[in-house]
């Protein structure tokens, strides 16, 4: 193998090998020099250089040809020389581009978010909220799609989708068999099932996690809870089909979701099969591991408390001083209809409906 | 140790003879009671005279409804999570077929709550909601004995059709 060439990103060298993408080389960097993406996903083979939020600019293309390249490149897709230099956040022409990038990719986004199951961890709304503007200049009708309905447990939302690929080549890479694709052509292009072929394949939920916005959301969370209600911990189970290490998103003793462990990157670490993502929703089926770190920034993090806390010792209880329960003077369930303790909406098949809290229970 | 300049010494001194006597004490202390006879009075006969609402006033909440009576509300979560006494519950539900009329968006709140015994009318869901369902009136909150008066639930929040009607109306409310 040769040697490791340098390159320089935002001022900050790096020995990396022949053959990294800038933006692999940015992201062994690390925080904020990594540019945001997409499209790109480096465990997919041949996803990347779609979306365009990714662009850098190259001001010297390498020891040898010391020019700089004429356009921004995008870094997905572009290999480091030796002696190249990048700038990503710091030039302000990538920060300008991001903020394009972001608009057009917004043009016919929906902005759903308050019914969008997938607002919290949206790469697209932490995209635009960090490198977006707060208008848009699109004048005309936003594009649509007839609702589709893809199978019983992933719900398809074209009108949120922005063509980054992703889970065409999870579709295509995970399994043998394709049954999903992008059918018509530029403005039109839509993922589809192919005459609404129900995708029964075996490890298909991972196209859930791939999906970096809300087009494909998870059938059985649907409209359940909002992502940061719940806690998510990290649990294992013996799964013959997969690794069977997944993340649980919990509420008290109640398993909401099941999805994919991800990365700093948002990128699944291990794929799970449908099994395990669909079918397995009670605790006991796990073992819990402990709370997954969430970054402080998210908003998944609020109202969680990791670290020491809880770990303290407990004060005696009034219980024991008393010697018996002391006398409620409310109990909340007596009153409110939220959050009944025999009413599990975890269980219910798919989202619920106005006849599921009609019935009295 | 003193801690402000403002501390006066008792004065332990034997009183005179014209303190003695209390009566010049009792003309002042008559004199400030008499002022305040003609003085403009302090207090209204509430309920028939309400004071002036401030413009801001933030009193009991309404759940809107949009021009053609169906409810705002998504159950986006974004007020319960802004509520700092954590006072808002809610849980929701995906819209059928047929029911159009009634909610907005696909999706809509089935069950939303506020507990009055915990909200303390800071109004940061109605700047967090981003669908305008959610909005502070100039009502103020009631009182009640019983501590179940005070789980107001979305019946109880969601504005009436004599309220939309009154609204159609005036253009107010």
């Amino acid at each position: 193998m040769a040697d490791n060439i340098k390159v320089t990103i935002d001022n900050i060298t790096i020995d990396v090998a022949p053959g990294t993408t800038i933006l692999e080389a940015a992201r062994q960097i690390g925080g904020e020099v990594a540019p945001p993406t997409m499209c790109y996903y480096s465990k997919l083979k041949g996803s990347g250089g779609k979306c365009r939020t990714c662009l850098v600019e190259v001001s010297k293309g390498s020891e040898k040809d010391p020019r700089p390249m004429p356009k921004l490149v995008a870094s997905c897709r572009t290999g480091v020389m030796d002696g190249m230099e990048v700038k990503s956040m710091t030039s302000d022409k990538v920060i300008d581009a991001r903020k394009g990038v972001t608009e057009f990719l917004l043009l016919n986004h929906p902005l759903d978010c308050p019914v969008c199951d997938q607002a919290g961890e949206c790469h697209l709304q932490d995209l635009s909220y960090e490198n977006g503007s707060a208008d848009t200049r699109f004048e005309f009708e936003r594009r649509t799609f007839e609702p589709e309905d893809i199978g019983p447990n992933i719900q398809l939302h074209m009108n949120r989708c922005i063509m980054c690929f992703r889970c065409v080549f999870t579709a295509d890479q995970l399994t043998n068999t394709r049954e999903h694709g992008i059918l018509d052509r530029g403005d039109h292009a839509r993922i589809s099932t192919c005459i609404s072929k129900a995708l029964d394949n075996e490890f298909i939920g991972n196209v859930i996690d791939v999906c970096p916005v809300g087009a494909l959301t998870d059938k059985t969370f649907r409209f359940k809870n909002r992502v940061w209600f719940t806690k998510p911990v990290d649990a294992h189970r013996d799964c013959p089909t997969c690794s069977g290490k997944a993340r649980l998103w919990m509420r008290g003793e109640e398993v909401f979701r099941v999805t994919a462990r991800k990365d700093e990157w948002g990128e699944v670490e291990e794929w799970i099969c449908n099994t395990c993502r669909f079918e397995t929703k009670d605790a006991k089926d796990w073992v819990v591991e402990g709370p997954t770190k969430v970054n402080r920034h998210s908003v998944i993090s609020q109202g969680h408390y990791a670290g020491k806390v809880g770990t303290a010792k407990q004060p005696v209880l009034i219980d024991k001083v008393i010697g018996k329960q002391p006398k409620l003077t409310f109990d909340i369930h007596s009153e409110s209809e939220v959050n009944k303790p025999n009413i599990h909406l975890s269980q219910i098949e798919g989202p619920a409906h106005s006849d599921d809290f009609n019935t009295p229970g | 140790m003193q801690l402000t300049k403002r501390a006066v010494n008792v004065d332990r001194s034997p009183m005179t003879l014209g303190e003695k006597i209390y009566l010049p004490a009792i003309a002042k202390g008559l004199k400030i009671t008499m002022g305040h006879i003609f003085k403009k009075k302090a207090t209204v006969s509430y309920p028939e005279q309400t004071r002036p609402f401030s413009p801001v006033f933030r009193g009991l909440h309404v759940l809107n409804r949009d021009e053609q009576g169906r409810e705002k509300c998504t159950a986006c979560g974004l007020c319960a999570l802004a509520c700092p006494a954590e006072a808002i519950t809610m849980e929701a539900a995906e819209r059928k077929k047929g029911e159009e009329h009634l909610y907005r968006e696909e999706k809509y709140a089935a069950r939303y709550e506020i507990n009055m015994l915990r909200c303390i009318f800071c109004g940061y869901c109605e700047e967090a909601c981003p669908k305008d369902a959610v909005y502070l009136s100039e009502t103020i909150m009631p009182s009640n004995y019983s501590r179940d008066y005070f789980i107001y639930k979305k019946e109880d929040l969601l504005i009436t059709e004599e309220q939309m009607k009154k609204r159609a109306a005036t253009g107010k409310g």
